[in-house]
């Protein structure tokens, strides 16, 4: 009863969701309040009926529905509770079905949020999320619907979960990423209604900012959580491997993160309009083409459920009107763009566009590394990869150039700032980046130090030493005391330094790790030791543990510091009874300043095991950029003078 | 020329520069690091490069794979049921890794025709082929049942 009940919804959802891509445009094109007035109920419609499937289907795993073959195949009455509500997006249908949920979601806070907008945008915002959700909608009802039922020969057991789905990184990675992903939606529909209104002026920036921003802080959090979850569920200890599905969601969020720093010329100084209109087209055609690349089986990794040739036909096919109709668009509309103000070579539009140059190459050389095997298995000529020291030759230089970029756009003003005055600020942060860069070499001692790893630190110290330059001018050289002119600084400014701040943490995280990473993968009898990064690693031996749906080898490794017993740590080898699938659980000790990390391989003769053993230095500091980046875009969003725009926008209009 | 064009001038030379320069490299990059597929009967008949980095993929020959007693190092055999090929690798195998199981290794063959593997690829579950692995199958005619599809579900 439940599976149709999900069905049903789903179907009057997309009913709905037709009439909101219909009704508010064609009232916004003939200025009709009562038509336009349509939008915010039928939104509300749309995402209630797309959250009772939801909930449906939540329910048919909870309840052990084993006739609803999506709930069969992807979970287990032995399975905890948690992990049977993030199975829900455990597998292809559910996860598109919650990627439905999260554009409704979206739309549904962009009705209720958008109250001061003029009429004719909020219809057309609400009209184009309409359109998407359709499209996406009939997708998930025409070719994945969850709720197709196994009768009459319904298993009376489900098949599981995949193992390395069965984990905290799963519950919250994918909710995470989605709302990135979608979110970008927003800024999609914002272009695109200021595209078909014709009122490409600085306002849609303003709009369309808050928004963005919140998006891009989802993304970055998102791909920071997946990371994370390779890391540790993974047993390899890597935490970026350049598969192509991290390609999928780190395109996205580099145009995304183009995108807000052009949004910001756009709103402040009324230049380049038509860059960030197609930055806002591009950042969602990405997700939808990460979305194509998982989802339809052309990738085969992690993500990839299924390969169902009629699945990825439909997503390409949306691809293509998605693409092909908003480029048409902005063909035949950008020429009316006309920029409002004019700007000099040394000015802080001029970083910006170097921002966004660098940011655009990276995203593009990262699609061609992507879709080049895909391509040339498509024209017949043969399988290819394309390793990671092509993306790394790549990516790091060109991500360097930014951090430069970075310290420079900080303390540059808008318009126009003097060569010689600038270059008088720039000195003191640049001595001192090369001062304690070298510093910080000599104290860790000289050795394993390339040149990239310099530039690693060198760079994170100089983005960290122009915030400060920045604070000092913004707040320490007015009267008062600094911390009254402190707290009088806007969020968006605060934000902005924290995710840079999450930038340098970042870049520190990569060169250290990168570079300080003792590894170690050797065959170990027990009693036998191992030196590995200043820790004697001693394995005692492998005990047998029965775990509610696994049974496991863990094994036992004492480690020792300075000859005493610093911990013990037992890293295991599960075997996941109802699929009989093998899985690795690395044991970790996290530490800011380094991690230790064990796995297993696999039993040899004698009570031997292969043991991967490594001393990971300032691993943790990936995440923590991440996270920090994660909550500059959140305080950006929410800074005071989006709202006081649109209180002044509600009395204009 | 008046300053406006002149600084967009600029601009658009700053851009051309960067695309072109980044095109340039990217090309470069890519050609360095591409890593084609090679079936078990193609390296036979000498198709595959030696010394290149390369990719290649079968199903393990049961009882193929052979264990140094005191290290990592271990030795088998890829097949797609036409020909075979040795795979030598110092590691830890991935968790699917086991005979009659489709796999993926990559590394460079040596003179004697053995690739010598820095990493081996076997992922995500039991009943996965890698689609390279598939492919060679069919090619071969060789596809063991059920169906590639079945196989991949």
């Amino acid at each position: 009863m439940i599976a149709e009940l999900g069905t049903y919804s789903l179907i009057l959802a997309m009913f709905l969701s037709i009439l909101l891509s219909v009704v508010p445009m064609v009232g916004a094109q003939r200025s009709s309040l009562l038509l336009v007035s349509y939008a915010r109920p039928l939104t509300i419609g749309v995402t209630f009926f797309v959250g009772l499937a939801f909930a449906f289907l939540v329910y048919a795993f909870l309840t052990n529905d084993f006739s609803v073959e999506y709930v069969a195949n992807n979970s287990n009455t032995a399975l905890p509770w948690y992990y049977r509500v993030s199975a829900v997006w455990g597998g292809h249908e559910g996860s598109l079905l919650l990627w439905v949920l999260t554009l409704a979601g979206w739309t549904l806070a962009v009705a209720l949020k958008s109250k001061a907008l003029p009429l004719d945008i909020i219809g057309r915002v609400l009209g184009v999320l309409g359109i998407i959700t359709t499209g996406f909608l009939s997708f998930v009802i025409f070719t994945s619907s969850p709720f197709e039922r196994l009768l009459p020969r319904s298993p009376a057991q489900g098949a599981d979960l995949n193992p390395l789905l069965q984990d905290f990184g799963l519950i919250v990675h994918p909710p995470m990423l989605y709302m990135g992903y979608v979110g970008f939606s927003v800024a999609f529909a914002f272009a695109i209604a200021a595209l078909l209104s014709g009122r490409m002026d600085a306002a849609w920036a303003r709009w369309s900012r808050p928004w963005t921003n919140v998006a891009w802080a989802f993304l970055t959090l998102g791909i920071a959580l997946g990371s994370w979850w390779a890391y540790y569920e993974l047993g390899w200890g890597g935490w970026w491997f350049w598969d192509p599905v991290e390609n999928a969601s780190l395109m996205p969020w580099l145009v995304g993160t183009a995108l807000i720093h052009s949004l910001a010329v756009t709103e402040k100084r009324g230049v380049f309009k038509s860059w960030t209109l197609l930055l806002a087209i591009f950042a969602f055609s990405l997700s939808l083409l990460g979305t194509f690349l998982v989802r339809s089986g052309v990738l085969t990794s992690v993500h990839a459920f299924a390969s169902d040739p009629a699945r990825g036909f439909y997503i390409l096919v949306m691809l293509a009107v998605a693409i092909g109709g908003s480029l048409l668009l902005y063909g035949i509309r950008a020429a009316q763009v006309k920029s409002d103000s004019s700007f000099t070579l040394v000015s802080r539009e001029t970083l910006l566009l170097v921002n966004n140059v660098l940011l655009t190459v990276i995203a593009f050389t990262v699609l061609l590394g992507t879709l080049y095997p895909l391509l040339i298995d498509a024209l017949g000529m043969g399988k290819m990869s394309v390793g990671p020291p092509y993306f790394n030759a790549l990516t790091v230089p060109l991500g360097a150039l930014l951090m430069v970029a970075l310290g420079v756009g900080a303390l540059v003003r808008w318009r126009q700032t003097d060569a010689s005055q600038l270059l008088k600020r720039l000195i003191g942060p640049l001595v001192l980046a090369v001062v304690f860069g070298v510093a910080t070499m000599m104290i860790r001692g000289g050795e394993g130090w390339d040149h990239w790893t310099y530039v690693g630190i060198i760079l994170a110290y100089w983005i960290v030493f122009c915030a400060l330059v920045d604070l000092y001018d913004r707040a320490g050289k007015r009267s008062g005391s600094l911390f009254a002119s402190l707290k009088k600084l806007p969020r968006a400014y605060w934000g902005m330094h924290l995710a840079h701040l999450g930038m340098a943490v970042l870049a520190v995280g990569i060169a250290m790790v990168s570079a300080f990473t003792e590894h170690r993968d050797l065959r170990m009898a027990p009693g036998d030791r191992q030196e590995v990064g200043q820790y004697v690693f001693e394995f005692k031996g492998i005990e047998h543990v029965e775990g509610p749906n696994y049974t496991s080898d863990k094994g036992v490794i004492n480690v020792y510091q300075d000859g005493q017993l610093y911990e013990v740590m037992t890293p295991e080898k599960r075997l996941y009874t109802a699929r009989g699938n093998v899985m690795t659980e690395a044991s970790i000790d996290a530490g800011l300043f380094r991690d230790l990390y064990v796995a297993l391989g696999e039993p040899l003769e004698d009570g031997a095991w292969a043991i991967r053993l490594q001393f990971k230095p300032y691993v943790r500091w990936l995440w923590l950029g991440g996270l920090l980046m994660t909550f500059g875009g959140f305080l950006a969003a929410m800074d005071k003078r989006y709202r006081k725009m649109s209180q002044r926008d509600a009395k204009l209009a | 020329m008046n300053p406006k064009r002149k600084k967009r001038l600029i601009i658009v030379l700053m851009i051309v520069f960067g695309a072109s320069a980044a095109i340039g490299l990217t090309m470069y990059a890519l050609s360095q690091n591409i890593n084609l597929f090679y079936s078990p009967t193609q390296i036979a008949k000498g198709e595959a490069p030696a010394d290149t980095r390369i990719r290649a993929g079968g199903m393990v020959v049961e009882g193929s794979v052979k264990r140094d007693p005191n290290s990592l190092r271990v030795t088998f055999e890829v097949t797609d049921y036409e020909n075979k090929v040795a795979i030598e690798y110092s590691g830890i195998l991935p968790d699917l890794f086991r005979e009659g199981q489709g796999i993926v290794a990559q590394g460079k063959l040596d003179a004697s025709g053995t690739l010598q593997a820095v990493e081996v690829l076997a992922k995500h579950d039991e009943n996965y082929m890698p689609p390279e692995v598939a492919e060679a199958l069919e090619k071969s005619g060789k596809m063991p049942m059920p169906s590639k599809e079945e196989f991949n579900k």
